[in-house]
């Protein structure tokens, strides 16, 4: 349990891993996901689970190297154990037959995009897909994105590939042509949900977004991953991590996720050694 | 007659204690322990009543007087024993119980006198057994064939496993962290309960034959329902705990820097943030401000002086008299130069351009009559709001139950207050062949009464499964 099967690079920071997680793969539906440790000092982690099979007995996780633990995890190899691996966590999303679904990704997000689509599809929708990236190398999951889309579209900030923009231009186009949709899903970076979700919540579609805010036991008991939806304060691990978009505080969000972002900092210069800055008790008599 | 008249006159042996200010800057314990010198004179001190009131004091009603002598004739690994026939866990009981609202306040020489430190010496003989490699092994009964489920691996599980592995059961303990031991390990800090005795004693438990399997939640990666149908158990005992933070709902509580105490002590402690290599971050304030006057409380401040704060402040809504924490927790906060803002409350936070924390603006407080808990209820003063400065800020005002069993299990009982119903006397559920103890059914508490509830739970389990 919890051997890394398969490793592969989608983009230069992107990696795959396909892990054998024979009770959550059983287990888990599609917007769950998994709290994991790379290391044994490690930080607790959550990535969604981008795909399963219970028959063979696995689950695959995609994420970008960011900071120490998915500097970590990628120095892992295949063959390797994954020290801890907990799930399936969160609320599944609620899939059902809408009509005609449009499911924008960026970035990464495309990765929990991806299981969404699928059982979209498979319920009998009409699913339109939009992914979209930096670049063309940035570009992930299209073939599998293809196999499960009724449309596909692609955008690029830089325009070597699709849509020279963002994903939301390319929504802006299709609204502008007469598309219409029942149903949207937006998964991305947070400023890239806060922008794309609140075009499709001004056009009246029911929206639902996926949220990343920073995660320690990732099993309600903590708050740290506290967010306000409609005014109401929600625990992203346990009541989400998917909500509907018209009613989430964006900007507080966006903002509790910078939390870190000095220590994160800190980590990628050289250890210096405090040793001799230590101080030890002295017993007294 | 002159000598008997001293002997209940005499004060009991002081515990040597680490030095406030080196202490307040470094993770060890506080309470340094007895020497064997020591533990024999203040065991000599128990009159050994015939009818030992101390006995009644205790939750798990531990014989006593009987440790108490093996100690006074010098036979330190036998008193371990002897406590372990009722206790499970002694070396984190002996440490973390409120022993002077137990046992020791029944103690019949603290009338006059000074009561004996029972909690001192239970200390003491666990560590002996532990420190001298003496942790005896019980007797085992033979396999019945039963296999009971346990989840949670904090103090209620950890006893029903205990206890049910001696009765020949085959017990599975089912934790969701990755380290088990439950508010042993993420919640009591390094410097009240090193976590070096909690992984010894859950060592101990795997010895016995106790199957731990970390990482696993029950309510997601298997349901009550999925433990009895596909895994085969024959019983399922709910230790779950307490794990859900209650915060106040004030204006700027979800500022960067506001922590409920559940997340600062699990990265603290759990997580160790506390290391200066460590990979979980943590925000360390210069000037951390804990809300509530618990025992959670004082670990938050207490870790927050120790993690580099130059000043740590409590604030709490009512008196001194009123707070909830052990006296002796209290006291060593107040050493550690820890201030206390009483009769306090606060309003909202603030925070600077970034949304980082920096003030907690408080009104003061008067006590007015008493509310449902009997303690006088605390109003607030007109136009005596203040503010003060801070960089973090720790909401320390108790825990509900976690509610990921409760939404998973739709069969079994809850009450109002979202604890699981369990009967009193055996702790059965709603649900058959389902028991509960601990926090998730009374709600926040102590360790020793979740034990003793594991206590109960097992009896009951032996009862139902074995007839």
């Amino acid at each position: 349990m919890n051997t890394i099967i398969k490793k592969e690079r989608l983009s230069e920071q992107v990696l795959r891993y396909r892990i054998r997680s024979p009770k959550i793969a059983a287990k888990r539906k599609a917007g769950q996901f998994i709290i994991l440790r790379a290391d044994e000092d490690g930080e607790r982690i959550p990535l969604t689970i981008a795909n399963a099979n219970p028959s063979e007995g696995w689950i695959e996780i995609i994420f970008q190297i960011a900071g120490h633990g998915t500097k970590d995890l990628a120095a892992l190899n295949e063959g390797s154990k994954v020290p801890d691996i907990a799930g399936p966590l969160g609320r599944p999303t609620h899939i059902a037959k809408y009509g005609r679904c449009i499911c924008i990704g960026g970035g990464v997000g495309v990765a929990p995009l991806f299981p969404i689509v699928k059982a979209l599809k498979e319920s009998d929708n009409d699913v339109t897909v939009v992914i979209g990236a930096r670049s063309e190398k940035l570009i992930i999951l299209e073939e599998d994105m293809k196999l499960f889309s009724n449309h596909l579209h692609i955008a690029t900030d830089d325009g070597s590939r699709g849509t020279h923009g963002f994903v939301s231009d390319v929504f802006n186009t299709l609204w502008d042509k007469g598309e219409r949709y029942d149903f949207a899903v937006v998964i991305g970076p947070p400023v890239m949900m806060k922008v794309t979700s609140t075009l499709t919540v001004k056009q009246g579609i029911k929206t639902f977004v996926s949220l990343n805010p920073i995660m320690i036991d990732g099993t309600g008991m903590c708050g740290g991953c506290r967010v306000t939806v409609f005014g109401e304060t929600k625990f992203g691990c346990v009541d989400g991590p998917e909500f509907d978009a018209s009613g989430i505080d964006w900007d507080e969000m966006i903002r509790r996720l910078g939390a870190y972002r000095d220590f994160e900092h800190n980590y990628t210069h050289t250890h210096q050694c405090k040793i001799l800055e230590q101080e030890t008790p002295r017993s007294k008599k | 007659m002159e000598e008997k008249k001293s002997q209940l006159r005499a004060e009991r042996v002081k515990m040597r204690e680490q030095d406030p200010l080196i202490r307040k800057k470094n993770y060890l314990e506080v309470p340094l322990g007895y020497s064997e010198e020591e533990a024999v004179r203040e065991a000599k001190r128990c009159l050994q009543c015939k009818k030992p009131l101390c006995v009644d004091g205790c939750p798990v009603n531990i014989k006593i007087p009987q440790f108490i002598a093996l100690i006074a004739e010098g036979k330190f690994a036998e008193a371990a024993v002897k406590i372990k026939e009722t206790n499970a866990l002694p070396a984190v009981c002996g440490r973390v119980c409120p022993q002077e609202e137990q046992c020791e306040i029944k103690c019949v020489l603290g009338k006059k006198g000074s009561s004996i430190a029972i909690g001192n010496l239970e200390r003491f003989a666990a560590d002996y057994e532990r420190e001298n490699g003496k942790v005896a092994v019980p007797e085992m009964k033979p396999s019945n064939g039963k296999r009971v489920a346990v989840v949670g691996s904090g103090p209620a599980g950890l006893t029903v496993a205990g206890e049910l592995t001696r009765e020949g059961f085959s017990v599975t303990i089912f934790e969701a962290l990755h380290l088990a031991g439950g508010v042993l390990v993420y919640g009591i800090p390094e410097f009240r309960l090193p976590k070096e005795i909690v992984r010894k004693e859950i060592a101990y438990l795997e010895k016995l034959g106790v199957t731990i399997v970390r990482n696993f939640i029950v309510g997601r990666t298997a349901t009550i329902d999925d433990l009895f149908k596909e895994e085969g158990f024959h019983a399922v005992f709910i230790g779950s705990g307490a794990g859900l933070p209650v915060f106040m709902n004030i204006p700027g509580e979800n500022h960067i820097g506001v922590y409920s105490a559940n997340e600062y002590l699990t990265r603290c402690n759990l997580m160790k943030a506390y290391k200066e290599d460590s990979h979980t971050p943590i925000l360390r304030g210069k000037r951390v401000v804990t809300v509530g006057g618990g025992n959670v409380a004082m670990d938050s401040a207490r870790s927050a002086l120790r993690l580099g704060a130059d000043e740590s402040i409590i604030v709490y809504r009512r008196s001194r008299d009123e707070m909830p924490a052990r006296k002796a927790e209290i006291h060593h906060a107040e050493e550690e130069g820890i201030v206390f803002n009483l009769l306090c409350n606060p309003v909202s936070i603030g925070a600077n351009e970034k949304g980082f924390v920096n003030k907690i603006q408080c009104i003061q407080m008067e006590l007015g009559e008493p509310d449902e808990s009997g303690r006088r209820r605390p109003v607030p003063k007109k136009d005596s709001s203040f503010d003060i400065a801070c960089d973090v800020v720790i909401i320390a005002i108790g825990n509900k139950p976690n509610p990921l069993i409760k939404d998973t299990t739709p069969d079994i009982q809850i009450t109002k207050w979202g604890t699981i119903q369990a009967d009193e006397k055996d702790l059965r559920t709603s649900k058959k062949y389902v028991y509960a103890g601990g926090d998730i059914v009374t709600g926040a508490a102590t360790v020793i009464l979740a034990m003793g509830a594991g206590r109960t739970a097992a009896q009951t389990i032996k009862k139902d499964l074995l007839g």
